[in-house]
């Protein structure tokens, strides 16, 4: 590796300026865009088909559909329209989540704050926001435990319908990415703990995992426009 | 290609298993790329065989229905994805860090790591055949690869096989990409960049940012069979051509992914054997650029007779042609670099050569059928599997041959024998044409693909009799390259730094190169910068007697390989072996992040 051939840690000599490393995590997000993307588009095309209850948001169908379905599941529309038409309710606890999507918005001020002490030789600073950043991803993650349990509880599932399998795999995805978010900013923590700490190079070892937590909540904002925001 | 060991050079004390293990070099990680991906080329050729074996006669009885099925699916997984697109990544490994002037690719372990993994998901793919192959076609359309149409295990084998091989491509085309922008060489601006190396840089591209939707059909093909799920079940609401689009908005990316490497290759072969500049290198650098991004916006060609909307598919219709365009760029500057050159016809250049009308071919088949109407005459026929092979063996494969020839003498010191590679060529050439020819007339008479035998009465024996004797001819060709290979190898090395007189920097250095690449980092004056010093009288600069620090071993790339491959068996057997991955996971890239480099 001709950078680290000559260069001392801190200073790696590359053609456009920009670390290698940091390179290579902006073209990892690029292709993670592509990949949310594709499970956003799976979502957003079996949204326009949902027949069975449950759903996401309160709708109105034929009371015929229901025959057959789980009891858990007909107590959803029990609200009775008309003769022929009932209401049921949406499965999505908008204000819980919305409670979890700031808990996730505020752990990236956290990473921003542990950014800013790594760089500026504060290591106490950057432990402790370290942290709080991780704490606040468990958060989100005990959160999304509750919603699915909640869901299960439901009659939600995987094989109830078209809503449930790719709302469980998107979130599902999601919330695996938080999780390795975390064991990554858990990862640094302790390594920091070591007599040299994280090395001269620390700010950009924290800096390179801060923009993947602001990606991961970024993607979450999105997922939380389109499944939670947008009614059906 | 060496195959062993001993036949190439010595890097010092790095010798025996365990330095092929551990290398993080990346010359000798492209030839084991290149030596496993030629291994699988050979068994790609086989399945071919047995094929065209069965479909030589009409009511051929060589093989059954179902072995049928599972031969040709995995000769096509196997010849896209064990084959082409790991023998481009060789030729990247090798080329790319000597071709821009840098010691090694920006993440030597991670390179390794595409590697492992590439060769733990080609044998867990393979390895298939032990039980059911992979049995639905390469693109394994639902609702074949259902639980209900696909009961076996046939299709968890093709998920998982190509999940690991996709993290691979992932991994080497992040790394590659980083390298180009990253580690050129001082004066190495991107418009010096050798034509090779901005077409590896562009499917690098197209690698991280395609294979993404296909991870996701293949999460989903997996959960449907495994988890219950209904994405692509019509039964329970799910979608089939979801799927389909999944698949080829992936899928027709990919068909660039294997076709723009070999372009690359002889836009390096044609400029050094006419003794001429590339005629019109930013045209090609543009070209490049103009057929990656339009590769995006016409995968739904491949779905015309699935009942989109006439909107949709008059815009893919007008996209599919209009790529044409910049693939014309392309053959005209070859024509064009040709015109007035001095040109030698050995073997390499031969190749080369005979990739313009080849590929022209199978590039005018595919403008026939980017109309809808005449598409819906195509479909499922013999004609497309004429137009593939036109694009994938007559083009892609050949133009592989073409840097082999050009290449071996970098690689291993020596030359291949050009009476045999004339054999070589000159059998390849005959054979492509003899079997892939009548192909076009046998779609056009109505042969549908994937049918196991047919019935005297078609009138199809004829050309499906010559087309098997192509196949054995094109088989006959590839085995006078295999002598070829060991038989130069036998012999004294004799090549010098730069046999050829080529312009590029991978022949400013030894034949074969240190494993430094360089002992004095070439500076670049000039987009042909060999020619530009020959011409001008630069001397190579004198090398200093400055320590070359170069990265240590490391066994955590095939650790971290292993523990992903665990993830994967877990589908395949049980859950507990994917629970097993993750701790081996975890330990491979803490010991990973904390070895030391330095």
């Amino acid at each position: 590796m001709a950078a680290e051939a000559h260069a001392a840690p801190v200073h790696h000599a590359t053609s456009t300026g920009t670390d290698n490393r940091k390179l290579l995590m902006w073209l990892f997000l690029a292709s993670e865009c592509l990949f949310f993307g594709s499970l956003i588009a799976s979502f957003l095309v079996f949204k326009a088909r949902m027949v069975l209850p449950p759903f996401p948001h309160a709708r109105e169908i034929d009371s015929s559909l229901l025959a057959g379905l789980p009891e858990v599941i007909q107590e959803q529309c029990a609200h009775v329209v008309s003769d022929t038409l009932v209401e049921c309710h949406g499965i999505l606890d908008i204000p819980v989540t919305s409670a979890s999507t700031f808990v996730l918005l505020g752990s990236s001020l956290a990473m921003v704050l542990a950014v800013y002490g790594a760089q500026h030789s504060r290591p106490g600073m950057m432990k402790a926001w370290l942290l709080i950043t991780a704490l606040l991803g468990l958060t989100f993650l005990g959160f999304q435990v509750y919603e699915f349990r909640t869901f299960g509880s439901e009659g939600l599932n995987l094989s109830t319908n078209q809503f449930g399998a790719s709302f469980f795999v998107l979130t599902g995805f999601h919330g695996t990415h938080v999780g390795v978010g975390v064991v990554y900013l858990l990862s640094l923590l302790a390594a920091s703990f070591r007599r040299n700490g994280l090395g001269p190079e620390a700010g950009f070892h924290v800096e390179t995992a801060g923009l993947y937590w602001h990606f991961v909540d970024i993607v979450w904002i999105v997922i939380f426009t389109v499944l939670y925001l947008i009614p059906s | 290609m060496a195959t062993a060991a001993g036949t190439l050079p010595q890097y010092g004390t790095h010798t025996g298993l365990w330095s092929w293990i551990t290398t993080v070099d990346h010359k000798r990680i492209g030839t084991m790329y290149l030596v496993t991906s030629f291994s699988f080329f050979i068994l790609g050729g086989i399945e071919a065989l047995l094929i065209r074996s069965q479909l030589a006669v009409p009511d051929g009885n060589v093989i059954d229905a179902e072995l049928y099925n599972q031969l040709f699916s995995m000769h096509a997984l196997t010849m896209i994805f064990l084959a082409v697109m790991p023998m481009a990544a060789a030729f990247f490994n090798w080329m790319i860090p000597l071709m821009i002037g840098a010691r090694d690719v920006a993440f030597p372990r991670m390179n390794a790591l595409s590697y492992w993994l590439y060769l733990f998901g080609a044998l867990l793919l393979t390895s298939s055949f032990f039980f059911t192959a992979p049995n639905s076609g390469w693109f394994a359309y639902a609702p074949l690869t259902t639980l209900q149409y696909g009961p076996s295990q046939a299709m968890d084998f093709y998920v998982v096989g190509l999940l690991i091989l996709g993290i691979s491509s992932v991994a080497a085309s992040l790394n590659f990409a980083v390298t180009i922008i990253n580690m050129r060489a001082p004066g190495m601006t991107m418009m010096r960049l050798p034509v090779f190396v901005w077409m590896t840089l562009i499917i690098a591209f197209l690698l991280f940012l395609a294979l993404p939707p296909l991870t996701v059909g293949l999460i989903q093909l997996l959960f449907d069979r495994n988890f219950t799920t209904h994405f692509f079940i019509p039964d329970g609401g799910g979608d089939p051509i979801l799927w389909q689009h999944l698949f080829w908005v992936f899928g027709h990316p990919e068909v660039y992914i294997l076709i723009l490497p070999p372009m690359g290759i002889i836009s390096e072969v044609i400029p050094t054997f006419s003794r001429k500049p590339l005629f019109g290198y930013s045209a090609m650098v543009f070209a490049g650029i103009a057929i990656g991004f339009m590769s995006w916006a016409v995968w739904s060609h491949h779905m015309f007779t699935t009942g989109l909307n006439p909107i949709p598919r008059a815009i893919f219709a007008a996209n599919t042609m209009l790529i044409g365009v910049p693939t014309g760029i392309k053959i005209f500057n070859w024509l064009g670099t040709m015109y007035g050159g001095n040109i030698r016809f050995n073997t390499a250049m031969l190749f080369a050569v005979s990739f313009i009308p080849l590929f022209t071919i199978g590039g005018i088949s595919g403008v026939m059928h980017s109309s809808p109407p005449i598409d819906g005459q195509h479909q499922d026929t013999y004609f497309i599997v004429a137009h593939l092979h036109y694009v994938l063996v007559a083009g892609a494969v050949m133009g592989m041959f073409s840097g082999l020839y050009y290449w071996f003498p970098k690689m291993t010191g020596r030359f291949l024998n050009e009476t045999l590679g004339k054999w070589n060529f000159w059998l390849m050439f005959a054979g492509v044409n003899l079997t892939f020819f009548p192909m076009h007339f046998l779609g056009l008479a109505g042969m549908p693909r994937r049918i196991y035998t047919y019935a005297d009465g078609m009138d199809w024996g004829f050309w499906n009799a010559v087309a098997t004797i192509g196949a054995f001819t094109l088989a006959l060709g590839v085995l006078f390259f295999i002598i070829n290979v060991f038989a130069s190898l036998r012999k004294e090395p004799t090549a010098s730094d730069n046999p050829w007189d080529a312009p590029t920097l991978e022949w400013a250095t030894s034949s074969p190169p240190p494993e430094h690449d360089f002992d004095v980092v070439p500076p670049v004056r000039a987009r042909d910068p060999l020619w530009y010093d020959r011409d001008h009288g630069i001397a190579r600069p004198e090398p200093t007697d400055e320590h070359i620090h170069m990265p240590p071993p490391s066994y955590y790339p095939i650790l971290l390989a292993a523990g992903v491959l665990m993830l994967g068996l877990g589908p395949l057997s049980s859950l507990a072996v994917t629970a097993l991955g993750v701790p081996v996971i975890l330990y491979a890239i803490w010991g990973w992040a904390l070895e030391p480099t330095h």
